[in-house]
């Protein structure tokens, strides 16, 4: 695989890393590998089937070793959204004796949320805890939640994919050991970009989805660990995709060991919107926790008063920048993000930037010079530029 | 439904009231309609906006956050949704 310069290849001005970013070479050298070597079915007893076993084998160790648990507690769903049903669905089921609620957070992704109200289809029931400005969850909140009689699961993300807040695990992990609650967390935001560790988090559950990290599509991540009340209501005998399992361990093994350069190189990219944008812009609405150690680093979201978000995307993507958007004309209903809402943000005129492995300076530049001239221009033709 | 003209102004019985009828607008013009009325009030105006468009719930009080206006809560005017907000 040789660099990528074009900016016809879509990876120059792409900074939507969170919705899934271009593979990461180790991932297509991994892919071509896999496909060429382990194609057999990983539970056949015969050679080619051993050999696809021992990739697998191999991807559920790297995955095990990044994020601290053993290799037999992490398998390859489909998706992370496919493994996010697995672990609420089987995690509940485990405990219904106990109890028919799952706590979770108002900003989960729409995977948990979903997850959630097909929990509540079945006859089960969820607390949804609010947040603050930053997106961070209410622990009084949750506490008196989890400490409920009948909670099955509690649900916490590591940290938010919008607004890239990371949530208190410590003090979840606290609570939900008092309260004797297994808890999953979906660590969507974080693996790939800080340090994931299940041992000191004290989860049950986690999951995944490789394409956040520069993994292909087809790879989410599960960790069920050993002792986890864990049923899963159906079979589950669909075999795993070994080549995208392969691919996604090699990406996350390669972008862990630049991880403290790139969390150091990432932040100041972020940071310097941060600083920047509101000095060349007005009304604007910077979202999640100013502190940046309070935040994941590769995320920004923010919102520019007055603005339609559909038009500023469609400028954006003309200049070549590829962003997305959290408001609710960019949506099929009229309701803007659920995140920016629980936040109380302001959420018409809304961008999400998400940066990541091929991110360079010259693309922050490029959007600190295309952004506030898009914006001016656009309030000035709605008549808006003096409001 | 209001125009290009802007959206209904209208005393509601004291001249430090207006009304901001938004009703049927998208986001984000009710913001915009809000906006346009606040920046010609004098300091202690009373302004209720009536929008039916569901991010105005969000939109209006962080606009006032914002623009440093007070968002003085949430109720139902015949039916619709009305925000009300005191300008500084």
């Amino acid at each position: 695989m040789g660099g990528v310069q074009a900016s016809e290849d879509g990876v120059t001005g792409f900074l939507d890393y969170a919705s899934g970013g271009p593979l990461h070479p180790a991932a297509v050298e991994a892919l071509h590998n896999a496909w060429v070597t382990a194609w057999a079915d990983p539970s056949r007893r015969y050679r080619a089937g051993r050999q696809a076993r021992l990739l697998l084998d191999a991807a559920r160790q790297a995955v095990a070793d990044t994020v601290g648990c053993q290799p037999d507690e992490i398998s390859f769903p489909p998706s992370g959204v496919a493994a996010v049903q697995r672990a609420l669905a089987g995690g509940l089921a485990g405990r219904r004796r106990t109890g028919p609620t799952l706590v979770t957070s108002a900003v989960e992704h729409s995977a948990v949320l979903h997850a959630a109200e097909t929990h509540e289809d079945s006859g089960g029931q969820t607390v949804l805890i609010p947040v603050n400005r930053y997106a961070r969850l209410d622990l009084t909140a949750f506490q008196q939640a989890v400490g409920a009689p009948g909670v099955a699961l509690a649900s916490v993300q590591s940290a938010n994919q919008e607004v890239g807040t990371r949530q208190p695990l410590a003090e979840v992990a606290a609570v939900c050991r008092t309260a004797g609650v297994p808890w999953h967390t979906d660590a969507g935001a974080s693996l790939g970009y800080e340090r994931v560790d299940v041992t000191a988090w004290g989860c049950a559950l986690l999951t995944a989805d490789a394409r956040t990290w520069g993994g292909p599509s087809g790879a989410g991540v599960l960790m069920v660990r050993r002792g986890t009340r864990f049923v899963l209501p159906s079979a589950d005998d669909e075999p795993e995709n070994v080549p995208a399992a392969a691919a996604a361990a090699a990406a996350l093994l390669a972008v862990t060991a630049e991880q403290e350069s790139e969390h150091r190189r990432l932040a100041a990219l972020i940071e310097r919107l941060r600083t920047e944008l509101p000095r060349r812009i007005d009304g604007i609405d910077l979202i999640g926790d100013p502190d940046p150690a309070g935040r994941v680093p590769q995320l920004l979201t923010c919102s520019f008063l007055y603005l339609d978000s559909e038009s500023l995307l469609e400028r954006l993507d003309r200049a070549g920048i590829a962003v997305t958007s959290g408001s609710a004309c960019t949506t099929d209903t009229l309701e803007p993000s659920h995140v920016l809402a629980a936040a109380g943000a302001f959420t018409a005129g809304n961008i999400r930037v998400s940066v990541g492995a091929q991110t360079t300076n010259a693309d922050i530049d490029r959007l600190l010079a295309v952004l506030p001239t898009e914006v001016a221009r656009l309030r000035a033709e709605s008549g808006t530029d003096a409001l | 439904v209001t125009g290009e003209s802007g959206p209904d102004q209208e005393g509601a019985g004291s001249p430090d009231e207006r009304l901001v009828d938004s009703r049927g607008r998208r986001c984000p013009l009710p913001v915009i309609d809000l906006a346009k009325v606040a920046a010609a009030a004098p300091s202690g105006t009373l302004i209720t906006v009536l929008a039916d468009d569901p991010a105005a719930r969000y939109d209006i009080p962080a606009w006032c956050r914002m623009r440093g206006q007070t968002f003085e809560g949430e109720r139902d005017i015949d039916g619709a949704a009305a925000y009300l907000v005191r300008i500084s």
